[in-house]
């Protein structure tokens, strides 16, 4: 499902023409089909990197990398929209499009893989109601608090039943309670046949749910256990 | 609940109503199409008058046959007949007819006044000929001088060729002015299509993140620019008509017979076919040129996407 394979990434160039250092170095690890990390790593280690490199936000400046058999160092741009699409992303800051509605946010990744509307409305629906979102159906993100918000960036992010489920920090915002059902899902998902890949600061949390775990540390890897 | 559970047909994921102003680009784009009319009709104006000029006084000539009367050098027959006939005779001439001897007054009133035909001048005959085809005013001069010495032929070739110069200059300035148009409505649309990208980055970035491909986001921006050029368009074209109306008014003794416009007919006569094809044509070329820029702008930017 996933390879990395001597990964290096670094940013830039800066409008001032300087090419940042290198965020991650030498990075090799694989992770199988259907299976559960958690990545680990202080702050500035390197995990929102790593996770940007999974969700295409960027690509390898060094190394090969293959995201569900597909070559990403090489692969042609044209490729990777249909690849995205098979990826859930739940985001640190839940980027939500503030104009359109829970509902429509949740709606979006069906619409945009082509889901007719007379479809999708159920799914949607169950999804908001499922994250105790059913009576903010209509409300948009600024009328939502954090929890709330995240909630729904939860809900768009599984919508669409990916094969891969990535989430960086996902319950920063959530209660204990909202925490566990979430952990709930992402282990449903996982046990369903998804590939899940948390990354998060909360160490009860990984106390509370043991699995493997990719540790980083300056940009490396220093443990896949 | 209702409003979600049907897409709204203009489902705005980009929030492009208000990334794109309905207000700027559909009035900059109106003044463009007011102008392209207006370069338009100096276009098939001056191609009119060209034609009109190449077919009316391009097709005459005027022979000049002095002592109409006396004996031609061919057979000793009248001069003037003997000239008519051979210019009847001439393959291109459709016509050859004598001005009588009122017309001649009438030409030269100017110059001798009301009394011209008691002046005691000896005046030449004029012979008015229409051409059908080509004809060789040079050899024709030949021909005519030998059936009646001292004939003048003038074919107002000069005067026809610096006129048609001119009005091929004007509709080369109208081509150039509609080009020039074209190219700032396309700018106008690419520079407002950029403020959009700019206004909506995060939006964009966060609908390419979830599986967007470049034609999807292209689309969306296409679709509004091509809708607010559209407008522009029409609004432009509608400005025009009437403009366009009161300048073929104002046209109509240079290109002949006055026509009633207060009826439908008289209307649609008082510009050319071409025109009022054009007008209609303005949105949808309006909406052409959005579609493609807004395209091209957008795709050319993703690019710094992965």
């Amino acid at each position: 499902m996933i390879r990395f394979d001597s990964v290096g990434l670094h940013y830039g160039p800066t409008p001032s023409g300087q090419v940042g250092a290198e965020v991650l170095r030498d990075v090799t690890f694989a992770v199988p089909a259907g299976e559960f990390r958690w990545l680990l790593g202080p702050s500035g280690a390197g995990k929102t990197s790593m996770l940007r490199l999974m969700y295409l936000a960027v690509r390898p400046t060094r190394g090969r990398l293959g995201l569900m058999g597909v070559p990403i160092h090489e692969a042609r741009r044209r490729d990777l929209p249909a690849l995205r699409r098979r990826i859930g992303v739940v985001f640190q800051d839940f980027r939500l499009l503030p104009h359109l509605t829970a509902f429509d946010n949740v709606a979006l990744p069906l619409r945009l893989a082509g889901r007719p509307e007379g479809q999708l409305r159920a799914d949607v629906t169950e999804m908001l109601r499922w994250v105790g979102l059913a009576r903010r159906i209509e409300a948009r993100p600024a009328e939502l608090s954090g929890g709330e918000q995240q909630r729904v960036a939860i809900a768009r992010a599984v919508i669409t039943r990916p094969a891969l489920l990535l989430a960086d920090e996902p319950t920063g915002n959530l209660d204990d309670e909202q925490a566990q059902r979430l952990m709930q899902l992402f282990n449903e998902m996982n046990r369903l046949g998804t590939t899940v890949i948390v990354a998060t600061h909360n160490d009860a949390l990984v106390q509370r749910h043991p699995a493997p775990a990719l540790v980083l540390s300056h940009g490396r890897l220093i443990e896949d256990r | 609940m209702a409003r979600s559970i049907l897409r709204p047909t203009g489902f705005d994921e980009l929030g492009l109503r208000r990334a794109l102003s309905d207000r700027m680009l559909p009035f900059l784009v109106a003044a463009m199409a007011f102008l392209a009319a207006l370069a338009l009709a100096g276009w098939t104006g001056a191609a009119g008058l060209s034609r009109h000029w190449q077919e009316g006084a391009g097709s005459a000539l005027t022979v000049q046959v002095p002592s109409p009367k006396a004996a031609s050098a061919r057979d000793g027959a009248e001069r003037l007949p003997a000239v008519i006939a051979l210019l009847t005779g001439t393959p291109g001439v459709a016509s050859a007819r004598a001005l009588a001897d009122d017309e001649l007054s009438d030409l030269l009133r100017p110059w001798l006044g009301a009394g011209a035909e008691r002046v005691s001048i000896p005046l030449p005959a004029v012979v008015a000929v229409q051409l059908s085809g080509k004809v060789d005013p040079v050899d024709l001069g030949r021909r005519v001088a030998a059936v009646a010495p001292g004939s003048l032929v003038e074919d107002h070739g000069v005067w026809i060729g610096r006129l048609s110069a001119l009005a091929r200059s004007l509709q080369a300035c109208a081509g150039l002015a509609l080009i020039l148009v074209v190219a700032v409505a396309a700018t106008v649309i690419a520079v407002a299509t950029r403020a959009g990208l700019s206004a909506r980055r995060e939006a964009i970035e966060i609908v390419h993140g979830l599986g967007a491909t470049d034609g999807y986001i292209a689309g969306r921006f296409a679709a509004r620019a091509t809708l607010l050029a559209a407008i522009g368009g029409l609004g432009g074209a509608i400005l025009a008509a009437p403009v366009l109306l009161a300048l073929a008014r104002l046209a109509e003794p240079f290109g002949g017979a006055p026509r009633e416009v207060d009826t439908i007919a008289g209307l649609l006569e008082a510009l050319p076919p071409t025109l009022w094809l054009a007008l209609p044509g303005l949105p949808l070329t309006a909406a052409v040129i959005g579609f493609l820029t807004a395209q091209g702008t957008v795709r050319r930017w993703l690019r710094q996407l992965p």
